[in-house]
């Protein structure tokens, strides 16, 4: 808990710190430039700015920029109006948009899933890293939340996408990790024990919008026990995920 | 013969000028044509000073991000009405979703059980720690303003939040759904309060029989947008 406080308030010193950074002057192209008092639609124009004035641009909250004119008055402006002023050198405001071609070739992605496994609740979290199109590694973090037990899983694995130009995308993946299975105390006491596992799996993820993925996916793990017999487990999950 | 060698000299210095243009001229040292002959002194008739404008990438300060902590009061079904802390992050994904992450922990109180029967407790104090997590989603429903008075408006959005997560309490680790609803109030472009309402439900069977348990709490919290 001290250390998400501490996270907490570093995030907070950072946000105070880039409240300051300079921003953008750039001239109105459009014959005007609607400036509303919030970040949404919902929001009233307030002020406009003539073609050939320019404004200072503080800052970004999603698809709304935050200007301020040559008279001091603030207000939010949607991308697309954004996207038709022109910065200093005369050349158009380019605005750094994720966009539907970036989902084949993005490098990193997080994201959050949450399903079943083996007859468990499992929450996950994970990381991946694009080797190049088509491969990319990942690093995922499980709470495994049961009836008779919980449990951590922690893999490291590989996912394979042989079509990273679709929309939808279906990816193959295989890895390994530890799995560590807890009893709950209520019932008759057995010990704590943590395993290797190995997994193989078919998923597919699914564009949206911006940097967000939908994402499902199905896997069957083996659990080298130190018993006779090796455990098989299934796994399906469902989530979202960013790219970036 | 004079206006040739001023034409000449003139070529040459606004060729020098166009050449600072040039993007090239960073990586070697300026070196112009080479110099008109000059016989005699020639006054200079033009001193070029063309400033060359500055061409950088846009460094937008995006904020999409928003992080803090809250304190409340959260109803443990029960085990009385205790309080909470916790923690908050956000990511803003448009104008009408984002995705958040919510952790927060709480001392459970006693039963009526245990108070009324005045026999043995049924947790011991680490198992009446009440710590959970929630990933999930938020929708602004209903996106507005606030007004004060005749002259200031804050701007406000009233949300409803679903996510799954866990719960530690009572010795084991349950899996918890959370569902919520929540007021957001902009006091600085950068700076909001959160008022929120969230139920924690989860299976638990402490009480020697399985149920589903409601925990509700109430938390005020303060964020900030980076």
């Amino acid at each position: 808990m001290a250390r998400l406080a501490a996270c907490g308030l570093l995030i907070f010193l950072g946000a105070i710190a880039t409240a300051w950074a300079e921003g953008l002057e750039v001239t109105v192209a459009d014959p005007y430039l609607e400036l509303r008092t919030g970040p949404g639609r919902g929001f009233p124009i307030v002020h406009v700015v003539e073609r050939g004035a320019s404004v200072r641009v503080l800052k970004r909250r999603t698809d709304w920029f935050q200007v301020q004119d040559a008279d001091g008055r603030e207000g939010w402006v949607h991308r697309k109006q954004m996207a038709e002023t022109l910065v200093p050198a005369g050349e158009r405001m380019e605005i750094d948009d994720p966009a539907r071609e970036d989902f084949g070739a993005h490098r990193r992605e997080v994201g959050l899933l949450i399903g079943d496994y083996g007859g468990a609740n499992v929450v996950t979290a994970y990381g991946a890293y694009a080797f190049n199109e088509h491969l990319a590694g990942e690093f995922a973090l499980s709470h495994l939340l049961g009836n008779f037990s919980d449990g951590q899983v922690a893999t490291l694995g590989v996912t394979h996408v042989p079509r990273p130009d679709w929309r939808i995308q279906p990816f193959l993946s295989i890895g390994t990790g530890v799995i560590r299975i807890k009893p709950k105390g209520t019932l008759v006491q057995t010990p704590e024990r943590t395993d290797q596992v190995a997994y193989a799996g078919i998923g597919v993820r699914a564009y949206l919008a911006r940097r967000f993925i939908l994402r499902g996916e199905y896997k069957e793990y083996v659990v080298f026990t130190d018993r006779d017999e090796n455990e098989e487990d299934i796994e399906w999950k469902v989530g979202f995920a960013f790219f970036f | 013969m004079e206006s040739r060698l001023r034409i000449l000299l003139l070529s040459g210095l606004v060729l020098a000028a166009g050449c600072s243009h040039m993007p090239w001229r960073d990586d070697e040292p300026a070196e112009g044509p080479p110099p008109p002959e000059q016989t005699g002194e020639i006054p200079v008739v033009i001193d070029p000073q063309v400033e060359r404008r500055e061409v950088k990438p846009a460094k937008i300060d995006t904020e999409n991000w928003e992080a803090g902590a809250y304190v409340g009061s959260l109803s443990v079904e029960d085990f009385e009405v205790n309080v909470v802390y916790g923690a908050r992050i956000a990511y803003h994904i448009n104008e009408d979703f984002f995705a958040e992450g919510i952790a927060g922990t709480s001392d459970a109180g006693l039963s009526s059980f245990e108070r009324l029967s005045g026999g043995a407790p049924l947790l011991t104090d680490s198992e009446r720690q009440f710590t959970y997590y929630s990933l999930g989603f938020g929708w602004n429903a209903l996106p507005g303003e606030i007004f004060l008075g005749g002259k200031r408006a804050l701007n406000s959005a009233v949300y409803l939040t679903l996510g799954g997560g866990a719960t530690r309490f009572a010795g084991g680790d349950r899996f918890t759904l959370t569902a919520g609803a929540g007021a957001r109030v902009l006091i600085k472009d950068w700076l909001a309060v959160h008022l929120d309402m969230r139920d924690h439900v989860h299976e638990i069977d402490v009480l020697g029989s399985n149920k589903t348990s409601h925990n509700f709490e109430a938390t005020l919290s303060l964020t900030a947008f980076f």
